[in-house]
């Protein structure tokens, strides 16, 4: 069974980021860039059913710039067999992302797409539902658990109240959500064994998909910071002044 | 323009987020319509009609929207809003509104704005990204704006003072593409809580899930919800809905007291709205101290029974 992962370059998550002076975007110059958190977690999952036997070929995509080659030499050291690239310098926002994977996997014909939930960069939580919407399969999201057997998948999920356990058939798309494992780190033989698994470049235009995007982006501030550090001494001063000053029980 | 929100509820009762969904329509302007699709939610629809400033509820029921998958619940909704030529289509930003919203967009072809905290004009919105350190302002060129409203950045709109006209609508067919299996949800007296007034977070010092007891006392007392940092759902202590933070809970309580929590950017993303902030932590060079309004340094195990006995 072929897994299609979706992996995104990203922030890397301990930056803290300045927007530029011109309010246009943020500042992502000489920033460390590292692969979104859910989509290592997404990879993760991927290779963990290849070492099941479940899955037999693990084929990692990225699109965006040049760089996000990087990334998919991670993926490919952490276990992923082939990469692919969708290059372009097109601000890519996840409806045209969505119907890039949507044209990849109509190539792959995978089984099985597995995105994070979620980049920490736009915060968005769209990409693997409108993939699914497009492909017209069902969706898993914020996966904590997923059993595969045969054509069937069994998706354990956090909801609002609790988790909530689905049962779909394959093909489908699932989102990895923070508990749906503990990834590995890329060991230095990996690492360079990686280096020599196949990668291959494709366009947007290739793919016959208009990536435009639909949403500007007027400006972006940083929210006026919070005046924190005040003190108290013990827990009479705390009652005391969230009785009195903070009116606050 | 005609905006259409789609409730949360249980087919028993509306979520509270979907309230504060009615207040960003209102700021968009135009009519706003409400659309329960549920299983015998019939409650549902009568407390939409209810909201102030709601002109009319479009009620579709059908037993296949019973366990409410996205799959589903997008069909009737893109079904309703290429009929009823809605401008807007918005949604609270719960795990139900995260779910399904994005399909929607994508099978009407347009973009989702998810998150707004402000509305600046029918087209144009504000939302939070790098786990809120940024905000940004974005326009949506596309025909219809699909919309995500994070509930902390909107009042709660009136329950009472409407009486809209419920019209029942046929669902779309059953996609049959998914079925809710089980369900584990937590039950509790306290509070919900992302609508709670008080919330008490406990983080990873708190060391167990026996140890939560110290702060349910806690709660009890100041009828508060109960969170967590996602340190102290990993670790088990508590269960994953407990999870305030970039990718967990979002709330923006009158006071939020932060208990062993360290105060990662991810988890400061859940709560930095908050109104009135406690920390309390032993560790004098915790982040988390330098966004708090009061922060006590010291052990939580003396400082949260002393605590709840001073409130008795």
């Amino acid at each position: 069974m072929k897994v299609l992962v979706a992996v995104k370059r990203v922030v890397d998550y301990n930056v803290k980021v300045r927007v530029k002076a011109d309010g246009s975007g943020v500042d992502t110059t000489n920033v460390k860039m590292s692969m979104n958190p859910f989509d290592e977690i997404a990879v993760e999952e991927a290779v963990r059913l290849k070492e099941k036997g479940i899955a037999t070929e693990i084929v990692a995509v990225s699109c965006g710039l040049t760089a996000c080659q990087e990334t998919l030499r991670t993926a490919l050291a952490l276990g992923a067999d082939r990469a692919i690239l969708v290059e372009t310098d097109v601000e890519l926002q996840p409806l045209a992302v969505a119907k890039l994977l949507r044209a990849v996997a109509a190539k792959e014909q995978p089984k099985l797409v597995i995105l994070g939930k979620q980049a920490i960069d736009d915060d968005a939580n769209q990409t693997g539902q409108m993939l699914a919407a497009l492909l017209g399969w069902p969706q898993g999201t914020f996966a904590s658990k997923v059993d595969l057997a045969g054509d069937r998948a069994t998706i354990k999920r956090e909801v609002d109240g609790g988790l909530e356990t689905i049962e779909i058939g394959l093909p489908a798309v699932v989102t990895a959500d923070l508990r749906l494992n503990e990834p590995r780190y890329a060991t230095l033989p990996n690492i360079m064994k990686a280096k020599k698994k196949p990668m291959e470049t494709t366009s947007p235009a290739a793919l016959g998909v208009d990536v435009t995007p639909r949403i500007t982006t007027l400006k972006v501030v940083e929210p006026p910071r919070r005046k924190g550090g005040g003190r108290v001494a013990d827990v009479a001063e705390l009652v005391a002044k969230l009785r009195n000053e903070a009116k606050a029980i | 323009m005609t905006t259409l929100i789609i409730a949360d509820h249980n087919h028993a009762a509306l979520q509270a987020a979907t309230f504060n969904a009615v207040t960003a329509a209102q700021k968009i302007g135009g009519d706003i319509h409400v659309l329960v699709a549920g299983s015998n939610a019939q409650e549902v629809a009568k407390a939409a009609a209810g909201i102030a400033g709601v002109a009319k509820v479009v009620h579709a029921d059908a037993p296949h929207l019973g366990s409410l998958t996205a799959e589903n619940v997008a069909a009737t909704i893109v079904a309703i809003v290429r009929a009823g030529g809605y401008t807007h289509v918005l949604a609270p930003a719960t795990g139900f509104g995260k779910n399904v919203m994005p399909r929607v967009a994508a099978l009407l072809d347009v973009a989702q704005i998810s998150e707004i905290v402000v509305v600046e004009s029918d087209d144009t919105f504000v939302r939070p990204i790098y786990a809120g350190s940024v905000m940004a302002t974005v326009r949506s060129g596309d025909p219809i704006k699909v919309i995500t409203v994070r509930a902390t950045g909107f009042d709660a709109a009136a329950a009472t003072g409407g009486s809209a006209a419920i019209e029942p609508v046929a669902a779309a067919p059953d996609t049959a593409l998914s079925k809710v299996t089980g369900q584990e949800l937590s039950k509790s007296e306290r509070p919900e809580l992302t609508s709670a007034r008080i919330v008490i977070s406990g983080g990873r010092g708190v060391g167990s899930a026996e140890n939560f007891k110290l702060l349910e006392a806690l709660a009890a007392k100041l009828n508060a919800a109960l969170g967590a940092s996602r340190a102290a759902v990993d670790a088990g202590y508590v269960p994953n809905d407990y999870q305030v933070g970039q990718t967990g809970k979002i709330v923006a309580p009158d006071l939020y007291i932060a208990v062993g929590i360290s105060g990662a950017i991810q988890h400061l993303a859940g709560m930095k709205d908050s109104k009135v902030i406690v920390a309390i932590n032993k560790d004098p060079e915790a982040p988390i101290f330098q966004i708090a309004d009061y922060g006590l340094v010291g052990d939580l195990f003396q400082i949260i029974p002393e605590f709840t006995a001073a409130l008795s």
